[in-house]
This record gives structure tokens, C-alpha cells and sequence, in this order.
């Protein structure tokens, strides 16, 4: 006993100081230099970088790109969250407890089964792929534009566009891709989170000839609402991002006018077509305090609301 | 070099670190890692000891007019993209070996140059011959401001390696080696020769009896009676790069007013976007849109996808460069009786400065020796043997593309239909050959900057005035930038 507890630190120690030196040098290491990158113009083609001060960050107040780029992550960070969650629990709900069948109080709708495939098809498309097949769905009709070959044959034809043409659609155009890529995952976090529910609470809600609304209301959403928490942070973070869909769908300068710009794609433009590595830094710089805010927020929120769940 | 290079030095790293020790102790969490700090990006590279090393030389003689070392090895890294590199394992590396035995080849194929090579740039360590070319190509301004690119001058003065009596300088298609050079240095060598036009549906001509416009009224008849005949006069390269059309735009202008006009373009001065003549052209082109001229819902594609319907048919012309056929390949062998051909741009007047013929062409395709390459005279012998006429004709017949070596394009045989018609067309040019350089020295003020305005221009969502305005704008924004190095040129 005396010589295990005389060896203690020393034991532990030797657990901690590994794991912890390669965090460091791997996840913290990059986040201070990446700030220090910021204050300087380098082209990141040579060893050369020159200290500047804030300049990178006076350039980013004025940048008119910059500011297209923030209002589209901000909607990005409100819309996509919103829809993704609200189908999510929508399908997630049907799937579980939204049947009615005689013999069975709590069930999903028929073929429930094959849906919930359906559904997690999409999640296991790498985004590179997703965003592809979508380009592809905005596409002209000429060019083999789905969607619009779609309106037309359903007689529809008025209500074609040249969606990727048209700058005002751009970042929509993201947030359907970036839904849709997206909430295969929520609807099986949330059916497993309705399937620890306790039967015998839906069958006395079903006995007071509770409807199906409003059991989703009142039994449903309170007792997954933990899970819904989570996901919404996970969401956000997934929003600020988008980086993947926007470059290929729409290219390295965020689509006509630059109008389907994300704070990522301005970060890779900057670095590599720009050869401008101290301002990249600097949104990134940028970007990591929105993502810290938006979870610090997202965290205190979680904390105040939790629920205690039988 | 511009004065406005600042280079690493003691005190710059110094600085670093001090800034790196004050992070630490006002209590930024580096933790243990702290110590790796100072290996990483941001503590300096290779130059502080690239002086030390003084590069490997040989004697230098009529043989070996540029004097390398006969035994040491060269390291060199060759885009494969549209061209491959059996041009580089199968032409030009059996002429250098042939004459240099002893100096090993090391060579490497790469898809994404920037990718695999930015770090060794970085790091003081990079090979000592790059083809810096493709999507990941790194931005040859900016290695030149960097001081990362070895002077070529030697090069070009060396004796060709045809003939003794002949330098290198004198082999190559004027205007090669301005390209690639910065205050009268050169850095860049570009080897592959473009042609640009607007490239035709030969095929639908002839089946229809209809003859290539000569001037833009000829040219706006002509569509009226495709478009009758159930085909989309136009296209061009959709949302990807509407700035395929600038060419013809700035080439149309050059030729109703004369090259001059490009050169203000190239400064940056002030106005040079709205000279009458590019405001004419802006117009006419614009004018396709307002006559529905273009493929509908061109405005909405990918330019593959825009290509491809050309190339199959869909319309007549498309503004592009001699890569073209190449890029478009597939889709040309769909239809054996298809057959395209290149024209130079009409003329939007009668009384035009410069004559129909005028195309522009430019040299392309880059390559470069660093200036940290451990082996630099190597590298530029094995230019010099690329250079070769034999070595360039290799070229042209492996890749189907001109080359800068002007000899060498007039005895080669090209096969394919629309190079052949692209070599001619810069035949018949003859003096009348322009290009312009502010795409080259300021990669951003052309895409994004006037590639966004252009496709506004495009799809008529601004007048002509505005597209200038934009464009003066973005001229503005790189005349006002600081840290981008400038450029001029007298004619």
C-alpha cells in the first residue's frame, strides 16, 4: 500500500503525460499558431511570414464577400438545425409511436420498416457524392436537371428556375442538401431515444383517447427532449461547416455573385487560390470563436432546461 | 525583385518566438506540447541555411553551355492531367539521357502539384523541376514575390540545343518568354502554345450551307437563322467560368481599336474598362442574350455539361482555347460525322484597326525550377532539351497542342481537325497575335473579379455601363491592394 501510494504521481504521470502531449501538440498546438498566422501575411509558399498586427482582421470588417458569407452560415445555423429536427422527430415519430393497428397499442406506420432505410440512405452518402447527385437535381433541364424535368412532367413547367443559376436561391439551394443529407441520422438518434420510452405511458395516454398530435405533444417530445438538445448542437456545429456541399456544388468562389458563400469555402479561397494564408487563418480565427459561442450558449441552455426523467 | 520583399530574417524569427513565449505565459493553455512549438509552421523553414550550400556545378563548355554537374541526380515532378506524362518518360527524357547518361532521373507524375509540393516549398526542400500546373497548381506571382523561383535567364541565352549558333531565346514564339518574367526576369517557362477563338460545329455549317461570319452583323444574321433552324446559336461555360467570354469580348475590342487598349487593361489604370471599343464589344455580346441566342438555361450549367451539349450538337458556337478538342474528347467521338473547326472573332466593324485574322494566342502550361532546387542547372538543361525541336514535336504529337517552339509547329503533322484549324488560323494571324497579361499577374482580379461581372453581363442583368463600372471596381481593388505586387508594361 505505502509503495503504491509513494509511486502514485509518478504512475499517474506516465498514464496522463502521452495522451495529453499529443493533444496538445496536435489540437492545441495548431489553434495558437493558426492565431499567430493570423497577425501575419505569409503566402504559405515560403518560410517568410511577415508580423502585421490586426490588418487581417481591419480586411475582414470590410469585405463584403465576408459579410455574404457570415449571413449565409447564420442562416445556415438557424434554418437547417430547425428543419432537420422538426423532420427528424416527424419521422422518427411515425416511425415508432405514430401507427395505429389493432392488436398493438404503440406502433410505427406500415412499412415502417423499409422507411426507416429510406431514410438512413442518405447518411451513409459521403457529402462529395450528396452534393453531386444534387448539383445534378438543380440542374437545367437540358443538362439533366432532376428537379426541373420533374416540374415539367408533372405539368409544373411554369415553376422551373436555373436554381444554381440564380443567385438568390444559392444558399437555399444549401440548406434543402444540407436537410436532407442530414436527417437520416436524427430519425434513428430519436427512434432510439422513443424506444426507451415506457410502453404503458403511451397506452394510458392512447386509454384517455389521447390523438396522435397531441401525444407526440405532450408524451413524446418531453421525454426525448434531452436528445433533442444534443442534436441541435451537434446541428450547429454541422451548420457552421457546409463546406463540402458549397465547394462542389457551387465552387471555390461560393457560386454566382459569390452569393452561396460559407465561411469555410472563403477560409480554402483565401489560402489556396489566394495564396493568402494569414487571412484564412484569420477567418478561421474568426470561426472558431462563432463555434465556441454557439456552444458555450447551446451548453447553458442544455444545463437550465434539463429534465428529470423517470 | 520588387524592394517591397521583406525576407526571413534573425529578427523577424525572434520576434516569433518572443510572441510564441508571451502566448505561453499569459496563460494560453500550451501545456507540455508547448516545447514542440517551435518545430511547427510557424518557425521557419529552410532559409536560413539556403546560402551555405552553394548549388552543384559542372564546367561550363560548348557542350555544356550551362555547366551542370554530370553525375548528380534530378528530382523533377510532372503534372498527369490532361496531358499525361508519357510526353515527359517517352520524348523528352530519352533526349536528355541520351546525351547526359550519368545524371539520374528521378521522376514523379502528380495530380494535385500544390498539394504534394507546398510543404517542400515551404520547408527549403523542393524538387528541382516542376510542371506547376492543374487545379492544384501553386500561384506562380506569388513563388516569384516569394524569391522561390530560380532565374531562367541562363536558359534562354544558352545556345539551343539544335543549333549551336542559335540561342534558345531566338527558337521560341515571341511573347514566350515575356510571359513568364517579372521586371524583365524569367522565371516561368511555358511550353504548350494556346490558340483561343470561338470554336464551331463544322459539321451543322456545312449541312445547312451556312459561311463562318466575318463581322459581328454577319454573325448576328447567321444566329437568327440557326436559331429559326431549331438550334441554339451559343453557348459558353455557364456558371463555372462565364470569363470564357472575355476573350472574345477583349479580343473583339482589340481588333476594332488596336492592341493598345489592352495595355491600360494590363496597368490597371484607371478608366481602361470603359474604352469605347470594349464597351462596344460588352454590348454586342450582350446582345446575344437580349436575342435569346444562347442554349437556354446555359446560364444555369456546369461548363462540362455546356460543352458537351455543343459538342453534341446542340449549338454552333463556343468561345474556348485550343484544349478544347482534348477536354471535350468524349463527347466528339459520340458522333463520327461531327467535326469542328476554330475561327478568329468576327469584326464588329468595317473599319477595324486590325485585320479578321488577328488571334490571340499565348504560351502556357508551366514550368519551373525553384530556387532552392538542389540541382537548378540540370533542370534548365532538361528545358533546353524539351526545347529541342525534336523534343517539342515529341510533344505536340503525344499531347495533340502547339508548343512555344516555333520551328517545331511548323513541321509537325496534326491530325486532329480543330488543332489543325487552330494552327492554321495562327498561320494566317501571322504579326497579328495579341494576348494580355493581367489574368496571369493577378489571378483573382479575373476569377472571381470579372468573371462574376461578366456573367451579370451575361444573363442581362446589368447594362454595359454597370459591367464596366463592376469591372473598374475590381481593377480598383487590385490597383489599392498593398500587398499584391504590380505590373506594367509599355506595348
Amino acid at each position: 500500500m505505502t509503495a503504491l501510494r509513494h509511486g502514485k504521481y509518478p504512475f499517474i504521470l506516465a498514464f496522463l503525460l502521452p495522451p495529453v502531449g499529443i493533444y496538445a501538440l496536435y489540437m492545441l498546438s495548431p489553434y495558437v499558431q493558426a492565431i499567430y498566422i493570423s497577425l501575419t501575411r505569409w503566402s504559405g509558399l515560403s518560410a517568410t511570414q511577415t508580423f502585421i498586427g490586426f490588418d487581417n482582421y481591419v480586411e475582414m470588417w470590410n469585405d463584403d464577400q465576408l459579410r455574404t458569407a457570415l449571413r449565409n452560415n447564420l442562416i445556415l445555423l438557424v434554418v437547417v438545425p430547425v428543419l432537420t429536427l422538426f423532420l427528424g422527430l416527424f419521422f422518427a415519430s411515425m416511425l415508432n409511436v405514430g401507427g395505429r393497428r389493432s392488436g398493438q397499442a404503440v406502433t410505427g406506420v406500415r412499412g415502417s420498416s423499409v422507411y426507416k432505410v429510406v431514410y438512413f440512405f442518405p447518411q451513409v452518402l459521403p457529402h462529395a457524392i450528396t452534393a453531386i447527385v444534387f448539383a445534378y437535381v438543380f440542374a437545367p433541364s437540358n443538362a439533366g436537371g432532376i428537379l426541373n424535368n420533374l416540374l415539367e412532367a408533372v405539368g409544373l413547367g411554369r415553376l422551373t428556375q436555373l436554381w444554381i443559376g440564380e443567385p438568390k436561391y444559392l444558399v437555399w439551394i444549401i440548406v434543402v442538401v444540407m436537410t436532407w443529407g442530414f436527417v437520416g441520422f436524427y430519425v434513428v438518434l430519436f427512434s432510439a431515444a422513443m424506444q426507451s420510452i415506457p410502453r404503458d405511458i403511451y397506452e394510458a395516454a392512447l386509454l384517455d383517447g389521447s390523438s396522435r398530435i397531441t401525444t407526440f405533444r405532450k408524451v413524446t417530445l418531453p421525454l426525448v427532449w434531452d436528445t433533442v438538445q444534443v442534436g441541435w448542437v451537434y446541428m450547429a456545429i454541422q451548420a457552421m461547416d457546409g463546406f463540402a456541399f458549397v465547394h462542389i456544388m457551387l465552387g471555390v468562389n461560393g457560386g454566382v455573385q459569390g452569393a452561396g458563400d460559407v465561411l469555410g469555402v472563403a477560409i480554402y479561397r483565401a489560402a489556396f487560390a489566394e495564396y493568402d494564408f494569414g487571412y484564412a487563418a484569420a477567418i478561421g480565427v474568426l470561426l472558431l470563436l462563432l463555434t465556441m459561442t454557439i456552444v458555450v450558449l447551446f451548453m447553458r441552455v442544455l444545463r437550465r432546461e434539463r429534465v428529470e426523467l423517470a | 525583385m520588387s524592394s517591397s520583399i521583406e525576407r526571413t530574417t534573425s529578427g523577424m524569427s525572434s520576434t516569433r518566438r518572443t510572441f510564441l513565449q508571451r502566448m505561453a505565459i499569459t496563460g494560453v493553455a500550451v501545456g507540455p506540447g508547448g516545447a514542440f512549438l517551435a518545430s511547427c509552421a510557424t518557425s521557419g523553414g529552410g532559409d536560413d541555411e539556403d546560402d551555405s550550400e552553394p548549388e552543384p556545378q559542372g564546367d561550363v563548355s560548348d557542350d555544356n553551355p550551362l555547366g551542370i554537374p554530370e553525375d548528380e541526380p534530378l528530382e523533377i515532378y510532372i503534372f498527369d492531367g490532361g496531358f499525361g506524362d508519357e510526353y515527359a518518360t517517352d520524348v523528352h527524357q530519352p533526349i536528355f539521357s541520351e546525351k547526359w547518361p550519368d545524371v539520374e532521373i528521378n521522376h514523379n507524375a502528380a495530380v494535385d502539384i500544390g498539394g504534394e509540393l507546398q510543404a517542400r516549398f515551404v520547408a527549403g526542400d523542393p524538387p528541382d523541376f516542376v510542371n506547376n500546373s492543374g487545379d492544384g497548381q501553386m500561384d506562380g506571382a506569388q513563388l516569384i514575390t516569394d524569391g522561390q523561383l530560380y532565374d531562367l535567364s541562363d536558359l534562354f541565352d544558352a545556345p539551343s540545343w539544335d543549333d549551336p549558333e542559335v540561342p534558345v531565346r531566338d527558337t521560341l514564339i515571341p511573347g514566350t518568354i515575356e510571359m513568364g518574367s517579372r521586371d524583365g526576369t524569367p522565371y516561368v517557362l511555358n511550353y504548350a502554345f494556346t490558340v483561343f477563338g470561338l470554336w464551331y460545329n463544322k459539321t451543322l455549317l456545312d449541312e445547312n450551307g451556312w459561311t463562318v461570319p466575318t463581322t459581328w452583323q454577319e454573325m448576328m444574321d447567321l444566329c437568327a437563322e440557326i436559331k429559326s433552324a431549331g438550334i441554339a446559336p451559343w453557348v459558353y461555360q455557364g456558371v463555372t467560368a462565364p470569363r470564357y467570354m472575355n476573350w472574345p469580348l477583349l479580343t473583339m475590342a482589340a481588333k476594332l481599336a488596336g492592341p493598345e487598349i489592352l495595355v491600360p487593361v494590363d496597368n490597371l489604370e484607371e478608366g481602361a474598362w470603359g474604352h469605347e471599343a470594349i464597351r462596344e464589344s460588352a454590348a454586342a455580346l450582350r446582345s446575344l442574350k437580349e436575342n435569346d441566342y444562347f442554349l437556354p438555361g446555359v446560364e444555369g450549367m456546369e461548363f462540362r455539361d455546356a460543352q458537351g451539349l455543343w459538342a453534341r450538337g446542340e449549338a454552333v458556337f463556343c468561345p474556348s482555347g485550343s484544349w478544347l478538342e482534348n477536354e471535350e474528347a468524349d463527347a466528339i467521338a459520340e458522333d463520327e460525322t461531327f467535326e469542328l473547326a476554330m475561327m478568329p472573332e468576327p469584326l464588329l466593324s468595317e473599319d477595324a484597326v486590325m485585320p479578321l485574322e488577328t488571334v490571340r494566342a499565348t504560351a502556357g502550361e508551366p514550368y519551373i525550377v525553384p530556387a532552392d532546387a538542389k540541382n537548378p542547372r540540370a533542370a534548365m538543361e532538361y528545358m533546353r532539351a524539351m526545347l529541342s525541336v525534336e523534343g517539342a514535336r515529341g510533344f505536340s504529337e503525344t499531347v495533340t497542342s502547339l508548343t512555344s517552339v516555333a520551328a517545331a509547329n511548323e513541321e509537325v503533322e496534326i491530325s486532329a481537325p480543330g488543332l489543325a484549324s487552330a494552327q492554321e488560323a495562327l498561320n494566317a494571324a501571322g504579326e497579328n497575335v495579341i494576348n494580355w497579361l493581367y489574368p496571369t499577374w493577378y489571378p483573382t482580379m479575373e476569377n472571381p473579379g470579372i468573371d462574376q461581372a461578366t456573367g451579370a453581363l451575361l444573363r442581362a442583368d446589368i447594362t454595359v455601363d454597370e459591367w464596366v463600372q463592376q469591372c473598374e471596381a475590381v481593377a480598383k481593388e487590385i490597383r489599392e491592394d498593398d500587398s499584391v505586387v504590380k505590373q506594367t508594361r509599355e506595348a
